[in-house]
This record gives C-alpha cells, sequence and structure tokens, in this order.
C-alpha cells in the first residue's frame, strides 16, 4: 500500500478549484456539523465556505446573482437568516464569478462539502505518505529512505501495472437506474433515499445525461410538507438532498413496472426523448438502486402493482444478451430485499441488499417537524459511507459489503456476488458509483497542408431540397373527432366459455325440466 | 476475398511459376443456428491471391521517381472495388523505394514491394503486407469481442467505437476566462477544409453529423500544479481520468441525437493557469497536448502566449490556428475508430494520408471489422430474440415485427455470401439492413413480457372466482347422474 501512495501521491489536487480562506469564519454557523479542525496548515486556504440554501421558500427559488450568495440556515432558529452575510465561495477567483453552478449545498453528515479539496483528503487518507514526505524533505535519514522505497517503487510500478491491468474494470462509461417506487406522504423516506444516492452519484462524476431518476411521488412540492421544495434526508434538516438541480427523468405515475422494465431492456417507443432513456453498450457499468416497500420476491410499485424477482432476472438476462451491460450493481433497499437477488442468472451481476427474507428494513429516525421518516437506515449507513468516497478513492466493495452491520441496521444486509467475474476485493467503489473515464495520450497527428484553398469535396453532393421546417403533428384532432368506431374484428367466444355456458344451461334445464327448452328454440 | 495482384519484374523465371500459383485457400464463411440455445457462430478468413505480370500502363507509371508520385500514377490502373488490394513487386534495384525500405504501402490500394531475396522471403513479406493493410484473425476476433466468452480476451479489447449507423461530432471550445481571452475559431471552415473530406470518406461507413458550440466559463475539474523550472502549469496523467466529468454535464450531448457521440473539446487555459501542459506517465511534456478517451472523444489544451506587452489591454484577442488543432483532432477521430499505426516491421513505410484523414485500405479494414460485427450482432439478437419467444409463450408477434426478422435473416445470409465472395461493399450494405431490421425487431415496444404467472398465483386468482360458482354445479350435475342411473335400474312403467 505503501507504495502505491508514493507513487499516487501528488501535489495537483482533483475537485472544483479551491474557494479561499474565506470559509473558516463560516463554521460558526455549522454549529451542529460534526466539523473537524483543519490539521495542517495548507488546509486553510482550501476548505469552502459552507454556504448553505435557505429553506424559506420566498429565498430558494431565487436565482442566485452570484453563485455565493445565499442566506444562511441556523438550524436552532429556525429562521433564515437574510443575505447580509453572504458566504463568498469562490468569489475572488478570477473568472469563476458569475456562472459558476451553485453547488453549495453542503453535507451535514461529514465535514465535506462540494468544494473541498479533495486532494486534501487524499492526504488525509494516506497519512503514511504525508509523515513520509515531511520526513524526506528534513532529515538526511529520509532521504536515504526515500532512495530505497523509489527504487523499490520503480519496480513494483511494472508489475502494478501488469496488476491492475488484470484486475481493473473494462467499462468506459457509467449509468445509474435510481428507481423509488412507493407513493404518498407517508413514505418520503424511499425519496430521500433515491435522492440521496442521486446526489452522491451526481457528486462522483455521472452526469444528469447518463442518470434515470424515477420518482414515484412528488415530496418537495407535496402539500403536507411543511417546509417545501426540501427534502431533507437527516433530522434538524440539515442536508437537502433536493437542491435545485435535480432532474427528474420518470415522475409520478410514470414509474410503473412495465417503464420500469422497458428503460432497463430498452424496448421504448420511439417517440421518447433522450434523457428517459438507458443508453448503455456492452462497456457500461450500471447501478440500479431500488427502493420502497418489498416482500418476499416482490417489489412494490405506486402500490398497485408489484415487480417479481423474476421478471427483474429476466430483464437483466435481456440486458446481457443484448450486451447492455459491462457490469451491473443491484443495491436494493426494502423490507426482505435479498429475496430480490436470489433469480438472478446474469453474469457479471453484483448485488446488494438492506435485509434477508424474513427480515423488515427499518426506518432510520423520525423528524418531529417534518412528521415522518426522513430515511431507512441501510441507504442511511451507505450514504455515510459514500461521503468519504471522491472520485480518485480506490476504496473497494468490501468495504461496501461492511456497511451497517446487524447492530446499526438490526436486519442483515446480504450481498451476491457469485455472477460477478472480478473478485470484490478488486472493483472500486468508483466503477459503479462515480465515473472515471479511460483516458490516453494522444500522440499522433495528421499532417494537413495548411493551405488548402477553395477545396471541393471530391464526391458529389447531392442538393436535398430543403423543405421549411413545421411543428410535427402532435395530436391528430380532427381525426380523432371525427374517427367512427374502429370494427373490431368479431371472434367466436372460446372453448372454455362456451363450454361453460353449456354446463350451466345443461344443469338449469335438466333441474327445472325440459319443458322449458322448447320455449328457447 | 482480396486480390493480389503481385507483378513480378524483371525475374523471367519467376514469371511463369506464378501465373499459374495460386496460394492458401481458405474462405471465409459463418454458420449461423438460430434455433439452438448454443450458439457457435465461427468465422475463418482467407485470402485470395492472383498473380499477373504488368501491363504497359503500369509499367509507365512505375516509371515515375519517387514512390508518392507512382502510387498516384497507379490509383486509376487499379482494381477501386471495397477491399481488393493491388501490389507491385518492383526489382531489388529500384530506385523507386528508399533505402532500407523494401515495402512502400501508398494512400490507395496499392503497395510497392521489392523483390529481394528468394520467393520465400518474398512470400513472407507479402504475408506480412496482407495483415498491415487488410483483416488479420486477431482484428477479427477483436471485432466480435463482445461476443467471444469472456476471460479470452483482456478488459481492453476492442475499446474503439462500435458500429453503429450514424455518429453526432460536436466540437466544442472552452473558454473559461473569456475576461483575459476573447477566442475566435473559424470552426465552420475548418470543419469544411478538413474535417468534411474525411467524413466523406467515411460516409460509406455511417452517417455523420457535426455541430459546434462554445461554452464560456467551463473549468475542468483539476487544478493543475505549477511548475518552477518550465514556469508552466502541468497536469499530470493521473488526473486526467478527472477532468471529462465536470465538464461533460454542460455539453449538452444529451439532447443531441441517438447515435452514438464525439466530443472534441479545445481548452484555452485562463490567463492565471498559463501555459498549461500534459505530462505523460514518464513525466515528459506531450507534444500534441492532447489526450482522448475511448468512445468519447478527445480534449486538446491551446495554450495563448503571453502578450509581449504587460500592459496589453485584456482581453486578448486570440484567433485559434485551426490547422494545428485539426490535425489533432482528426489523429484522435481515427484513433477513436480504431485505425492507428501499430508497430511494423522497420522495413516498412506508411504513406500518410495527409489531408484526406484516411488511407482506402484503412477504410477498408474499417469495412471488414464493422460487417462481421455487424454480422455477429445480427445472429446474437436474433437468438435472444428466438430464445425469449420460446421462453414466455404468450406473447404475440405483430405482422411488422416478423416481417423485420424475416428481412433481418435474409440480409444477414445474403452478407454472408457477399463476404465469402468477397464483394466487401454489398456485403457491408446486407449487413447495415439486417442490423437495422434486427435491432426493429427486437426493441419493438410491444415485445414486453409482463406475464410472469407462478402456479400459485394462479390457484390464488382463479380459485375464489370458480369455486363457489362451480359448487351448485358439481352437486347438480352429481344429482343428474344419480337420477339418469336411477332411471336406468327402474323399468319403465308400460301401461
Amino acid at each position: 500500500m505503501i507504495f502505491k501512495a508514493f507513487s499516487n501521491r501528488d501535489d495537483s489536487v482533483i475537485g472544483p478549484p479551491a474557494c479561499p480562506g474565506a470559509g473558516r469564519g463560516q463554521s460558526r454557523a455549522a454549529s451542529h456539523l460534526t466539523t473537524e479542525p483543519p490539521r495542517t496548515a495548507q488546509d486553510n486556504g482550501t476548505i469552502c465556505c459552507r454556504c448553505r440554501l435557505s429553506s424559506a421558500k420566498t429565498e430558494f427559488n431565487k436565482a442566485p446573482i452570484r453563485g455565493s450568495e445565499r442566506g444562511h440556515y441556523s438550524p436552532a432558529t429556525g429562521k433564515a437568516k437574510g443575505s447580509g452575510t453572504p458566504a463568498r465561495c469562490g468569489a475572488e477567483r478570477p473568472g469563476h464569478g458569475g456562472a459558476r453552478p451553485a453547488r453549495a449545498a453542503c453535507l451535514k453528515l461529514k465535514p465535506f462539502n462540494g468544494c473541498v479539496d479533495p486532494g486534501l483528503r487524499l492526504r488525509r487518507e494516506l497519512p503514511a505518505a504525508d509523515a513520509l514526505d515531511t520526513f524526506v524533505e528534513t532529515t538526511k535519514l529520509g532521504v536515504v529512505i526515500s532512495f530505497i522505497l523509489l527504487k523499490k517503487s520503480n519496480s513494483f510500478s511494472i508489475f502494478q501495472d501488469q496488476a491492475e491491468q488484470f484486475f481493473r474494470s473494462g467499462h468506459t462509461n457509467n449509468w445509474a437506474v435510481l428507481v423509488c417506487t412507493s407513493r404518498f406522504w407517508f413514505n418520503y423516506r424511499h425519496v430521500a433515499n433515491t435522492l440521496s444516492v442521486y446526489r452522491s452519484v451526481k457528486r462522483l462524476g455521472i452526469p444528469d445525461s447518463h442518470i434515470v431518476l424515477m420518482l414515484a411521488d412528488d415530496m418537495a412540492c407535496n402539500p403536507r410538507n411543511p417546509k417545501p421544495a426540501t427534502v431533507f434526508s437527516h433530522k434538524n434538516m440539515e442536508l437537502n438532498v433536493y437542491g435545485d438541480d435535480v432532474e427528474v427523468d420518470y415522475r409520478s405515475y410514470e414509474v410503473t413496472v412495465e417503464n420500469f422494465l422497458r428503460v432497463l431492456t430498452g424496448r421504448i417507443p420511439p417517440s421518447t426523448p433522450r434523457s428517459k432513456r438507458l443508453l448503455s453498450d456492452d462497456r457500461s457499468n450500471i447501478l440500479i438502486y431500488m427502493t420502497g416497500h418489498g416482500g418476499n420476491g416482490f417489489l412494490k410499485f405506486q402500490d398497485s402493482e408489484e415487480i417479481t424477482n423474476v421478471e427483474l432476472a429476466d430483464a437483466f438476462e435481456q440486458m446481457w444478451q443484448k450486451r447492455r451491460y459491462n457490469e451491473l450493481l443491484f443495491i436494493i433497499d426494502t423490507c426482505q430485499g435479498a429475496s430480490m437477488y436470489e433469480r438472478f442468472y446474469s453474469p457479471n451481476i453484483m448485488a446488494l441488499a438492506s435485509s434477508q427474507v424474513g427480515e423488515d428494513s427499518l426506518s432510520h429516525q423520525p423528524d418531529l417537524a417534518i412528521g415522518v421518516h426522513l430515511m431507512d437506515r441501510y441507504t442511511f449507513y451507505v450514504l455515510e459511507f459514500l461521503e468519504e468516497i471522491h472520485p480518485a478513492s480506490q476504496t473497494n466493495m468490501n468495504d461496501l459489503f461492511q456497511v451497517c452491520p446487524k447492530s446499526l441496521c438490526v436486519s442483515t444486509p446480504g450481498h451476491r456476488t457469485d455472477l460477478f467475474q472480478r473478485d470484490p476485493q478488486n472493483v472500486l467503489i468508483t466503477d459503479f458509483f462515480g465515473s472515471v473515464r479511460k483516458v490516453e495520450i494522444t500522440t499522433e497527428t495528421v499532417s494537413l497542408d495548411s493551405d488548402l484553398a477553395g477545396f471541393e469535396s471530391n464526391l458529389p453532393k447531392d442538393e436535398l431540397a430543403t423543405e421549411p421546417l413545421k411543428y410535427a403533428e402532435q395530436l391528430p384532432v380532427a381525426q380523432i373527432i371525427h374517427q367512427k368506431p374502429k370494427q373490431k374484428d368479431w371472434h367466436p367466444p372460446g372453448g372454455f366459455i362456451l363450454g361453460l355456458w353449456a354446463l350451466i344451461i345443461m344443469v338449469f334445464f335438466k333441474t327445472y325440466g325440459i319443458k322449458h327448452m322448447k320455449h328457447i328454440f | 476475398m482480396t486480390l493480389w495482384h503481385v507483378l513480378p519484374r524483371g525475374c523471367p523465371l519467376c514469371l511463369s511459376t506464378w501465373l499459374l500459383q495460386r496460394l492458401w485457400g481458405l474462405g471465409l464463411v459463418g454458420s449461423l443456428k438460430l434455433c439452438s440455445p448454443a450458439v457457435r457462430t465461427s468465422i475463418t478468413s482467407r485470402y485470395e491471391m492472383v498473380y499477373r505480370s504488368t501491363t504497359a500502363q503500369e509499367e509507365a507509371a512505375l516509371g515515375a521517381a519517387t514512390a508518392q508520385e507512382a502510387d498516384a500514377a497507379l490509383r486509376p490502373l487499379q482494381d477501386a472495388s471495397l477491399g481488393a488490394l493491388t501490389m507491385y513487386v518492383v526489382p531489388e534495384t529500384s530506385s523507386l523505394l528508399p533505402q532500407g525500405i523494401s515495402v512502400y504501402v501508398g494512400k490507395h490500394r496499392g503497395a510497392l514491394v521489392r523483390a529481394g531475396g528468394s520467393l520465400a522471403a518474398l512470400r513472407t513479406r507479402l504475408r506480412q503486407l496482407t495483415q498491415v493493410m487488410s483483416f488479420t484473425a486477431s482484428s477479427i476476433a477483436a471485432a466480435l469481442s463482445d461476443r467471444v466468452p469472456d476471460g479470452q480476451l483482456g478488459p481492453d479489447a476492442r475499446r474503439h467505437l462500435k458500429s453503429s449507423l450514424g455518429y453526432e461530432i460536436t466540437f466544442s471550445l472552452l473558454n473559461p476566462d473569456p475576461k483575459s481571452h476573447a477566442v475566435d475559431w473559424d470552426i465552420e471552415d475548418a470543419v469544411n477544409r478538413y474535417v468534411q473530406p474525411v467524413l466523406d470518406k467515411l460516409s460509406l461507413v455511417a452517417n455523420f453529423s457535426v455541430d459546434s458550440q462554445i461554452l464560456y466559463y467551463a473549468v475542468l475539474g483539476v487544478t493543475p500544479r505549477f511548475d518552477k523550472e518550465s514556469s508552466s502549469f502541468l497536469l499530470s496523467a493521473h488526473s486526467l481520468p478527472h477532468v471529462i466529468n465536470p465538464v461533460e454535464a454542460r455539453l449538452g450531448s444529451s439532447a443531441a441525437s441517438l447515435y452514438p457521440v464525439l466530443n472534441f473539446l479545445l481548452y484555452v487555459p485562463e490567463r492565471s493557469h498559463s501555459p498549461l501542459y500534459i505530462q505523460d506517465k514518464d513525466g515528459a511534456p506531450v507534444s500534441t497536448n492532447a489526450f482522448h478517451s475511448p468512445r468519447w472523444g478527445g480534449i486538446m489544451v491551446y495554450n495563448v502566449e503571453a502578450p509581449a506587452s504587460p500592459q496589453a489591454s485584456l482581453p486578448l484577442h486570440v484567433d485559434v490556428d485551426m490547422v494545428r488543432v485539426m490535425e489533432v483532432f482528426l489523429a484522435q477521430l481515427r484513433l477513436l475508430f480504431g485505425l492507428s499505426r501499430e508497430e511494423l516491421p522497420p522495413e516498412f513505410l506508411l504513406e500518410s494520408p495527409g489531408s484526406e484523414g484516411l488511407a482506402h485500405w484503412e477504410l477498408d479494414r474499417l469495412l471488414w471489422a464493422h460487417t462481421v460485427e455487424n454480422i455477429a450482432t445480427v445472429s446474437t439478437t436474433l437468438t435472444s430474440l428466438a430464445q425469449l419467444l420460446d421462453k414466455i409463450g404468450n406473447i404475440v408477434i405483430k405482422d411488422d415485427v416478423a416481417s423485420e426478422v424475416y428481412r433481418a435473416v435474409a440480409s444477414a445470409q445474403s452478407a454472408m455470401a457477399k463476404l465469402a465472395t468477397g464483394h466487401l461493399h454489398s456485403a457491408f450494405q446486407a449487413s447495415k439492413e439486417a442490423v437495422t431490421s434486427s435491432e426493429r425487431a427486437f426493441f419493438d415496444p410491444s415485445l414486453l413480457h409482463l406475464l410472469y404467472f407462478p402456479d400459485d398465483q394462479k390457484f390464488a386468482i382463479y380459485i375464489p372466482l370458480f369455486l363457489p360458482m362451480a359448487v351448485p354445479i358439481l352437486l347438480s350435475l352429481a344429482k343428474i347422474v344419480r337420477e339418469t342411473r336411477q332411471r336406468k335400474k327402474e323399468p319403465t312403467k308400460m301401461d
């Protein structure tokens, strides 16, 4: 491990440009956060300000003038302070002023927010390397040690490259399908679960165009929501997972078993927009997260229909046949969730569930102000785990399997890896939750003549007659109004119905006497 | 099948023996079993070689001064059909090929081979040349990589773009610092001049559409490190994977068409981070200052020179040198399609295709790979469709789905037949039709199976419905049977 640390150690930082030190003064507003004081002097200038969105509805929907001027929400008073004390996130950096997207939703669980320099975290995660670094710089002994380690790391790096080559995944893009299947206000926690995973996945790099988010009900704008336009994931309302850039692809009544299976298998009507499609290919790693109410072998959709584990397994097999995924991670947080992955039989699937068959998944804690339970336990602890992950993290799946032991979760989380080809030890969390691209340096160029004046194409181009563009006929109203009812072909009744009626008639007439028969015929 | 016109020159002994000889006889055959669950698709390949002597015109063309001129002069005399290659064997003492080079590969479908040494050496050289200019077993296997059982090919096999009916190319200019740089790029002109010829040549392979955009305040996700020795900023190789994601959300590729999108980004670094260089794994700055990601696209960093006088008024007007940029982008386009120049023996000289972007024989290679991939895709699609329909008996197949399936099968069979005879062009067209039809049939929205009825559910549904209704009926039936029996026993009354 130390060699890896040594070779990865680098001063270049990963993440959005660091915000100036103005953030230090804001920690007072973060009184409820478990803030860790920065460890070294370097941290001082790089922790971002803790801007938080005001939860008052008037302020929430206002478009920010600059990405940073927001009011502060103080959990103690529950009121929004005015925007007189703006947090100047990134305001001084040249060129980042106006159009910087507002990533100001700070996450409560750990002192990580979108602005903190994850390079910092790299150093925090590998304290040995950090210490070694300072050691090297200061003492001669350190120089000797570094020399020895350098030598070793050189020879190791070749093996390391080869080993990495063998164990890493061959995917080139990442997709996520996040489904919340329950309606009604008291199922707030399922929407909060899904939105929390959505935010983690987006934070780790998967863009909206590669996420299919299906929410069965709208909690943020529900008339029963005392804090409109927000969905909180922890009590005291410290993290609004709804934010202001949530892109829901399937909403409300569109979340049905049929649409879900259509998204997975790709059998979508041609008029579906691109954002509602799962356009994965054979080099895509897909994360599928489902939450809601479930039972032994089924998951309930919208309180009116179910999807069974057999249908899900068949859908995955259809995806495999068409090579719509390279590897698939299936996470389910429902009661008896382990039953949903029992029937999988396609290769390269890894599955996690929050509870075994016969057990119930429990919710975390209620919030008295909002009046409902805000999160489910398993997803809560998964989220806490994911907060530690940043795009360059090397944490593997075995750590995810240990999340939420029985003492915390009350139910026993389960996982299934027998269909997966790689060892979970070698599977990075960012293989599924993040979007780390494989890149190659371009070393070739094409030589072009710089004076290609008046170049005309060799191939004949046929002139297309350009028609004036007009709107496609959306709804053929005239046709519908004047439409005659369609002539349905008449089919004679089937055998079963005929037999049943014959039986009934025969019994009737036998019982009551044959004399009635002549009145009929 | 590739036709080799090997033209012996100045070797009268060879002439007679070669004219009557036919080497290796293999056949391009695909066997397709649609109904059995274990589908085995086997593909074998062969080259067909034909030898003849040169015509007078060809001899005249080969009398040119340099190899390039000879190649250009020979082009109209060659067999221009897709997939065919012509090789001219020139005498050892010929001055056409430079010193030390024994094989020259032209831009079109021809090559010049020096006839040195023995016949066996010539044969090896020709075989090597064949593998360079046309398909090899490994390139075919790579085209089939997602059908090959896992584990045989590494995770890095076949990261080229998959064969598709169309591609969308987007050029984006990222300007994170409009206050300092007012960047101007004449993209339309550059596309018409440099990119369109390449796309015209590739139009055989797929439909291309090109668009461009300029994004302001779009930052890379990584902060570059300042290097004191070169007084420049450096982006190290292992931070490159994190560059793309923050930008991707703003590229707008979700609004584009349903075809795969290739993004080419030109990043003009901020004034405070100029100049910015990309480092490779060894720490050396990359000459092209660009990198690409398989199946996604490429990014190039364009450094603006600091103004001569520090008091120059901001924003600086920058006119992007599109030639330099397009050289890199076109190279990345080639790499994304898998047209890289692999390692060659030192005696080979490959002519660079220049502004045409790719040589004709490279186009042929692409077409071979895509045709094979299309046919493999069709076979697996139709097989899995058949399996699905076997498994779920109550899916209704509409007529148009059925006709698409028939059309797909017919096109696939004709594609395979044409591949076996070596007509690449028609084989490719047939394979494209087959893929379109099979995808349409497989992804038809009506084929959704939602009818999983386990037996216990069937009992649970039907028994409460029919049991109460059936009880009086059954009892009445029993009564009827008893009465009939009794009447039979009782003698009929005779009055």
